[in-house]
């Protein structure tokens, strides 16, 4: 039993603008180590599924169990300290925060966590910017990066807290083909060779064929 | 640590919109600092009134009030038989003397009284003040120096003589200031004052005083009892008020009740005497906290304003702070403590404004005026003003942060973030 993650009959509905079934009965696992794509198309509830694992959203019938930690029924403020232990996230803009530099941007999630002193979160961070080849550009205020460069410091900002799964949503959404491109191998060289968990949405099929495993949704059901 | 991040991003949301920034520090500090200007001249102002107004009065006055009833006439007496209705039309008041009789035992008896300071009689009347051709309308109160200093705090406002020389002339009067400018005398001029009944005598100035107020200062004087009894033809024992000052004021009211019905002799106390100026100092503070309190939430507003429009132009950095495990709280924290921030430095910075204000309107002088001798406007320096200020500026700023910062901490991060 290594599985990190577990999803049991997952039912979500949308009340606006009408009652509305997204999700249908999903259940779902998933393996340490495994890169894992949710593919399906716009509106086929990929990404509301993808929100549901992630803890984010919590209005959902069924039970969703992350590392051992059943996370279904948990406070706001205890999801709010499992995320940022446990889950590291990219989505499909990069959201950094325009008023700090991109080392700032990497470190933020460490400083909350509070594990680290600010020299060892420091280091840890050159290092994640070092692997995303973005280490040059430590001291630059975020906003001055190119979208790429900007996507690769977000996932740089994902791993700061060696997350057990990293979380994707579109993360080459809105990247040009080169860009895409350097991301995809990115995702790939985490889960092959550094053994991180990931599970990613997206419509890119060249990006989602390169996961372990994909997971097609249709009408709010797994097809498998 | 925890707390360090969170203080760390607002300090470079405060610092990366200066502008904005600097704007509500500005409304806070204006409202701040008008509020401490605005307390410390009202209640200047106050004070002052309370100082001169209030101490000129006693604490408790106890005079025999003239009693209008003509229901009773001599005629009744005179044609004393019970089968005949007596009539008397438009009947004239018979003479009344409106001195208080035994007033010796009664000034004997509140003075064994523990809470009294000093028992002052007086016998006021009006007079004319002559001096060449010159013929002013006045009044003197005829007292004995001795405890009336005592009791009014005489010595402190005499501005040429001492109080007690009075005691060594034969024929002395204290003036008021401004009586005396009109005159044109000066110490030791003689002036002769006219009684309405006619009786004339002739007094020699052996002081000066000044209370500060138009009001009196221009028309009263003060001589020896005796020389008030000569002049209206009246026996050594003739008085018509008593003045009675307490150790504490406040105790006046009640004390004033009692011995009216002890002596039968009508005692108002001071707050009855200057019911108009009291309600003028109410007037005043209820101003300066609405003038002041309306400043405030306006610029509590101004905030309120300048946060919401923060927290909507953040709404993705908050989406995705909360998305990396930043709580409810810590959301809260880093919004509230931008706008307290706000408050704090505005709050420091409006305090020393009010004080500079207020010290230079402390040194502003006051245009010449006869019926209050102000050099400078009132203006009071008390440490309490700056610490409500404070207060009540960090109360303000934290009130209008927290809605925004509470609001920010709702945002639904799924929203937000699928796009």
């Amino acid at each position: 039993m290594n599985e990190i993650l577990t999803a049991e009959h997952l039912n979500k509905y949308f009340h606006e603008p009408e009652d509305f079934q997204v999700l249908k009965d999903v259940s779902l696992s998933v393996k340490k180590g495994e890169f894992v794509s949710l593919i399906g198309k716009s509106g086929s509830g990929k990404s509301t599924l993808l929100y549901l694992l992630s803890t984010l959203d919590t209005d959902y019938e069924g039970t969703i169990t992350i590392n051992g930690t059943t996370v279904t029924g948990q406070t706001q403020n205890d999801l709010a300290k499992f995320r940022n232990e446990n889950l590291g996230f990219v989505f499909q803009f990069h959201y950094l925060l325009p008023e700090f530099t991109v080392l700032q941007n990497v470190m933020m999630p460490a400083r909350k966590l509070g594990k680290y002193g600010l020299r060892e979160i420091e280091a840890k961070a050159i290092e994640k910017l070092k692997l995303m080849e973005m280490d040059a550009f430590a001291a630059k205020p975020s906003g001055k990066l190119s979208g790429g460069q900007q996507q690769r410091v977000a996932i740089a900002r994902a791993l700061i807290n060696d997350p057990i799964i990293i979380m994707a949503d579109e993360p080459t959404g809105n990247l040009d083909s080169l860009n895409a491109k350097i991301v995809f191998d990115i995702f790939d060289d985490l889960a092959r060779n550094k053994g991180n968990t990931i599970i990613t949405v997206t419509h890119d099929t060249d990006f989602a064929r390169q996961a372990d495993r994909i997971i097609e949704l249709k009408d709010g059901r797994l097809l498998q | 640590m925890l707390r360090d991040v969170n203080l760390d991003i607002s300090k470079t949301h405060l610092v990366s919109k200066k502008k904005q920034t600097i704007v509500a520090i500005l409304g806070v500090t204006f409202g701040i600092a008008m509020f401490i200007l605005m307390i410390s001249f009202m209640d200047g102002v106050n004070q002052y009134i309370e100082d001169t107004m209030l101490e000129a009065t006693p604490d408790i006055h106890i005079f025999n009030d003239v009693k209008t009833d003509y229901a009773h006439s001599i005629a009744n007496d005179y044609f004393r038989d019970s089968n005949k209705l007596v009539t008397v039309l438009h009947p004239k008041p018979k003479e009344i003397t409106l001195n208080i009789k035994n007033a010796e035992g009664i000034i004997a008896d509140i003075r064994r009284n523990r809470d009294v300071v000093a028992v002052s009689p007086l016998l006021s009347t009006q007079v004319f003040y002559n001096y060449g051709p010159v013929q002013i309308n006045g009044y003197i109160n005829g007292v004995n120096i001795t405890e009336e200093t005592r009791l009014s705090n005489l010595e402190k406002k005499m501005t040429e003589g001492k109080a007690e020389d009075l005691l060594a002339s034969d024929n002395g009067i204290i003036m008021g200031k401004g009586l005396a400018k009109k005159l044109n005398v000066k110490t030791g001029d003689l002036v002769s004052l006219t009684t309405p009944s006619g009786s004339t005598m002739r007094f020699r100035i052996t002081g000066l005083f000044q209370i500060g107020m138009g009001a009196i200062d221009n028309v009263k004087s003060y001589v020896n009892l005796s020389s008030v009894q000569q002049l209206l033809n009246k026996d050594r024992s003739y008085i018509t008020d008593i003045n009675v000052k307490l150790k504490n004021n406040k105790t006046a009211k009640s004390k004033a009740a009692s011995m009216a019905k002890k002596y039968g002799y009508r005692s108002d106390d001071w707050q009855t005497i200057n019911a108009a100026a009291m309600a003028g100092t109410f007037i005043r503070n209820m101003l300066t906290y609405v003038v002041s309190f309306t400043l405030l939430v306006v610029a509590g507003f101004g905030i309120y304003n300048i946060m919401n429009m923060s927290i909507t132009n953040k709404m993705k950095d908050i989406a995705i702070l909360k998305a990396q495990g930043f709580a409810r709280r810590d959301i809260v924290q880093i919004f509230l403590s931008q706008s307290l921030f706000i408050g704090f430095i505005g709050a420091m910075a409006g305090i020393l404004l009010g004080f500079i204000l207020s010290y230079m309107l402390s040194r502003v002088p006051f245009p010449d005026n006869d019926e209050i001798s102000w050099k400078y406007f009132p203006v009071l320096f008390r440490p309490v003003y700056y610490i409500f200020a404070m207060v009540f500026g960090m109360l303000t700023t934290f009130f209008a942060g927290l809605a925004p910062s509470v609001k920010a901490s709702r945002i639904d991060p799924v929203i937000i973030l699928r796009g």
